[in-house]
């Protein structure tokens, strides 16, 4: 930790301060500069690539370019330096910049993944794997929903398909205000892969019944009309309905372990996210069960 | 017929189904009995009836494993809605 201060304090030009993020990633910002440990036993060898791929001229404008290159070790975390700017406001959601978003993940996705460093494959499949990994050992009929959600999909770190450059984990606090306006950040999960992931979390929200929904026809509106062809140009839902039933299942699995961790009883929201994974089953079954003869 | 203000000459014309007889001299326009009543009826059946609001827009569909979405309640404020939205 004193490290991590003593680093943002030599590239920053003010006092450092710890900003509040997951518990696994320590941000540390000193004025126009922030320091990310990022979480503890993550390989070297992954950042260092996206961390190539980010620095590149070709994704100016659309994410974050690093103060530097370099990776730091600082008591045995992964350390890198970055521009601060400032979030999406949690307190304000209806003015989320979502056509914004959109109109950059459209300009990430148009970028060849041949013309920047190579990164490793994307985050986003084995994300859901590990997150579902927690609720092993929880025997609520809750936790059994997620799981046979789960079990109902394809095997997600093998599935064929168009692959391109993608964020790996988007969402609303993966988008900062800098002079220039609203840009991407994190690259923990920078890589190639399928890039309808890129919209699979507003996928499930609405999906989930927890997005309004002409918010996420705005979304996907912008992102269409921005160039984005994850989602091709018919049904978007061909491309989206893999993505999105993964996600609900990582959704729903890190709900069920911050509920348990907390003690409590699961909220409406939480609930929500457990129906569509029973929804997912019943969805799943129907369409892959054979009729008998 | 002859306009019973200038004795110009009257032409009669139908909108809508009333008839209006107008003078083609000095423009003026003669209403027969009943036809100021049909106008007004139809002035207020005009501001009675706005047009229903339109549909929220579903242009992009739906998934078939996706919620019923019955409108207006999106839980925007619930403090785990708000949290997801943000944080992976």
């Amino acid at each position: 930790m004193a490290g991590i201060r003593d680093l943002a304090a030599r590239y920053g030009t003010a006092p450092a301060e710890v900003v509040p993020t997951r518990p696994d990633v320590l941000i540390v910002r000193a004025g126009d500069v922030v320091v990310k440990a990022h979480a503890p036993g993550a390989p070297r060898e992954p950042l260092e690539r996206r961390m190539r791929t980010v620095a590149h001229p070709a994704l100016r404008g659309i994410m974050l370019e690093p103060l530097t290159e370099e990776v730091v070790t600082i008591g045995g975390r992964l350390v890198t330096v970055w521009p601060a700017g400032t979030p999406v406001d949690p307190a304000d959601p209806d003015a989320a910049p979502w056509e914004e978003a959109a109109r950059l993940l459209a300009r990430l996705h148009a970028v060849p993944a041949g013309r920047v460093p190579p990164p490793p494959a994307a985050g986003g499949p084995g994300k859901v794997v590990a997150m579902a990994a927690r609720l092993r050992g929880n025997p609520s009929a809750a936790a059994r929903a997620v799981r046979g959600a789960l079990a109902c999909l394809p095997d997600l770190e093998d599935v064929p398909g168009p692959a391109g450059l993608t964020h790996g984990d988007w969402h609303m606090g993966q988008l900062v205000r800098t002079g220039d306006g609203w840009i991407l950040i994190d690259v923990d999960d920078l890589g190639v892969g399928d890039q309808a992931w890129d919209l699979a979390r507003p996928a499930a929200w609405f999906a989930a019944g927890l997005l309004d929904p002409a918010v996420w026809h705005r979304f996907l509106d912008a992102y269409r009309a921005a160039g984005g062809s994850a989602t091709g140009v018919g049904d978007p839902w061909e491309r989206l309905n893999l993505p999105a039933q993964a996600t609900t299942v990582q959704l729903a699995a890190a709900a069920l372990s911050t509920a348990e961790r907390e003690g409590r009883a699961l909220d409406e929201v939480e609930e929500a996210l457990v129906e569509t994974c029973q929804r997912i089953v019943q969805f799943r079954t129907a369409c892959h069960s054979v009729p008998t003869q | 017929m002859q306009c019973p203000k200038c004795r110009g000459n009257m032409r009669t014309y139908e909108r809508n189904g009333v008839h209006i007889d107008q003078c083609d001299s000095c423009r003026g326009i003669f209403l027969d009995y009943g036809e100021l009543e049909t106008l007004t009826r139809f002035e207020n059946q005009y501001h009675a009836a706005p047009p229903p609001p339109p549909p929220p827009p579903m242009h992009h569909g739906a998934p078939g494993w996706g919620a019923p979405h019955h409108g207006g309640h999106y839980g925007h404020h619930r403090r785990s809605w708000v949290g997801m939205l943000f944080s992976s």
